[in-house]
């Protein structure tokens, strides 16, 4: 059964990221989905100090306040004349130390480790059960990543041609009177909210993995945006799947296998992607001068 | 006060405070080159990357020793820039995606190679997750050693190459024109930055180490527009900061030196922002009351001067 459920909250976790993960790609904002995965950090620490407990509203709701944060603070050092990256780096070191200082003064009354951020705990996710009335309902990372998925979809379906106009040409979307800037923290939100309920799971770090890969995966595999998202979900979903096989194998991390596999099926898509791969194109190339 | 002072005189803890101090000072000088070659996120790609390096040089070797890392992380480094670089080019990635994939493809491997050395049986691995977050104290005097060696290296190559890396920092097409190796300085300050991370890796950690090359960088910008100035400015803003870090977190139990020497750059970086002459906000703010005080007086006197005119007809 336990098996069922981290393959189940990978699955999860990997369909949150990887849906938000499609519009970041898109619109060159990867780094700044790195940024927040690193700067939801303290908010997850006050809320955990505050409410002592691991899954609750609350932490979600201070995520998203400290993802907004960084959002605004790299857009505001930006206007103030810093290079977008400058100012992406000093906002999230700042913000992730904070979080840690955090974690290590208060590291004796809580149950929240540095390891824990970082590697996550996907393997001890059917240990923490939701219990409702005295029934077990499942684990409570399950019900939480639901719920976000939930959100991220509802959200994206229903703006969905929004999204896509400012992914692809922000300054048409301004002109016909999208609030480019709403949309921009919106999807910002979102990304938030997905690390925070993929920290438990993935850890603060290789959320980013989750996020990135398998949208850049997608990104060379197909022209289409709805396609895109339907195969970085997919490729997500994967290399949960692998991953958890060959953490069983090897013995390992399996956030850490889970982003490493990731990174193997987009090698796999950089190489054989059959409209863009590295290795198609050479043997069009060679087609074509025989 | 006395814990302070005690502590000052422990020779040990002078060497890892001189260390650090000297950390900080290397690393924000080069900094300023990255800054203004638009990179400033190459140093973080370049820290996550670092990991599996320090991984495989350990599971190899199985000693921890500062000069065998460095090596492991440099070549890491190498291949993470090499693939960043390949990605860009062939395939319609753009830099940034390229960077985030690298940079958490290598961490990945760094957090799978390190959870299995804690599962294997590889002696004596303790402390080797201190490289996350970083430990000053727990260097050991060789390491101290090695450190400031690098660091010296590191500061003498910019002040011989400064000429050289202030033109390719400004303007790459004209240093081509006048025969520099634009190549080669590339290559050159990239390995740089990679030594930077790799030398305060232990000191400041795989995930904070970028910000010693940005934040003090970004902070000296405020105060000038002259780059000798800037790099001496941020080698010093740097410096303090490592300073203070390794005093903090060395006087408060279970407190890592990353994130406090983080801290105290980021202060300095505030008040840098707010006090900056010219580019800072207090600064502005006053620029901005003046000419409006300006332009009042000025409208002013225009009124008066068309009343005058319209009496005198």
């Amino acid at each position: 059964m336990s098996e069922f459920w981290i393959l189940l909250t990978g699955a999860l976790v990997a369909s949150c990221c990887g849906i938000l993960g499609v519009f970041l790609v898109l619109r060159k904002m990867a780094m700044i989905g790195d940024a927040i995965s690193h700067s939801v950090m303290p908010g997850i620490v006050i809320a955990f100090l505050l409410s002592g407990s691991r899954d609750s509203l609350l932490m979600m709701f201070a995520a998203l306040v400290f993802g907004l944060l960084t959002t605004f603070l790299i857009q505001m050092f930006q206007n103030s004349g810093i290079q977008s990256d400058a100012s992406i780096g000093v906002v999230f070191t700042a913000l992730f130390a904070i979080g840690v200082v955090l974690v290590s003064l208060y590291a004796r009354q809580v149950h929240l480790d540095q390891d824990a951020i970082l590697y996550g705990e996907i393997a001890y996710v059917h240990w923490n059960i939701w219990e409702l009335g005295g029934m077990n309902m499942g684990p409570k990372a399950v019900w939480l990543l639901g719920f976000t998925l939930l959100v991220i979809v509802a959200v994206i379906t229903i703006f969905y041609k929004q999204f896509k106009l400012c992914a692809f040409d922000p300054a048409l979307a301004a002109a016909i009177g999208i609030p480019a800037a709403a949309f921009h923290y919106l999807l910002m939100g979102l990304v938030s909210m997905a690390t925070v309920s993929s920290f438990e799971s993935v850890g603060a770090i290789l959320v980013v993995g989750l996020l990135i890969i398998p949208a850049s995966t997608a990104y060379l595999l197909t022209d289409r945006l709805g396609v895109m998202i339907m195969l970085s979900v997919a490729a997500g979903v994967a290399s949960t799947f692998i991953g958890y096989y060959a953490a069983a194998l090897l013995d390992a991390s399996i956030a850490g296998c889970m982003v490493c596999a990731a990174g193997v099926l987009f090698a796999a898509a950089l190489l054989f992607s059959p409209t863009q791969g590295i290795v198609v194109k050479k043997l069009r190339l060679r087609r074509l001068a025989s | 006060m006395d814990k302070i002072l005690s502590m000052l005189a422990d020779p040990n803890m002078q060497w890892i405070f001189l260390g650090c101090t000297l950390l900080g000072l290397s690393s924000g000088v080069i900094g300023c080159f990255s800054y203004l070659r638009k990179q400033s996120l190459m140093g973080d790609t370049l820290a996550h990357a670092a990991l599996p390096g320090i991984c495989i040089a350990f599971m190899l070797t199985g000693v921890k020793s500062i000069g065998l890392f460095l090596i492991g992380a440099g070549i890491a480094g190498l291949a993470a820039t090499l693939g960043i670089g390949y990605i860009t080019r062939n395939s319609k990635l753009k830099q940034d995606a390229a960077m985030g994939i690298v940079l958490s493809g290598f961490f990945g491997l760094g957090i799978v190679l390190l959870t299995f050395i804690q599962h294997g049986n590889y002696g004596n691995q303790s402390g080797l997750d201190k490289f996350m977050f970083g430990q000053a104290a727990s260097m050991i005097a060789s390491d101290v050693v090695a450190m400031t060696i690098v660091c010296g290296l590191l500061i003498s190559v910019c002040a011989l190459l400064f000429k050289q890396f202030k033109i390719i920092s400004f303007d790459p097409g004209f240093a081509r024109g006048i025969g520099y190796p634009v190549a080669f300085l590339e290559q050159l300050l990239m390995f740089l930055i990679v030594v930077a991370v790799v030398a305060g890796i232990q000191a400041v950690g795989v995930v904070l180490v970028a910000a010693l090359l940005i934040t003090p960088a970004v902070s000296a910008r405020y105060w000038t527009d002259r780059l000798g100035l800037m790099v001496i400015l941020s080698g010093l803003i740097g410096a303090a900061s490592g300073a203070a870090g390794t005093w903090i977190s060395a006087s408060v139990s279970n407190l890592p030196t990353g994130p406090v020497t983080v801290l105290a750059a980021t202060m300095l970086f505030g008040i840098s922002v707010l006090f900056g002459p010219k580019r800072g906000l207090v600064a502005k703010r006053l620029m901005r009351r003046k000419a409006k005080r300006r332009f009042n007086r000025d409208t002013e006197l225009h009124a008066q001067g068309s009343v005058k005119k319209e009496a005198a007809l």
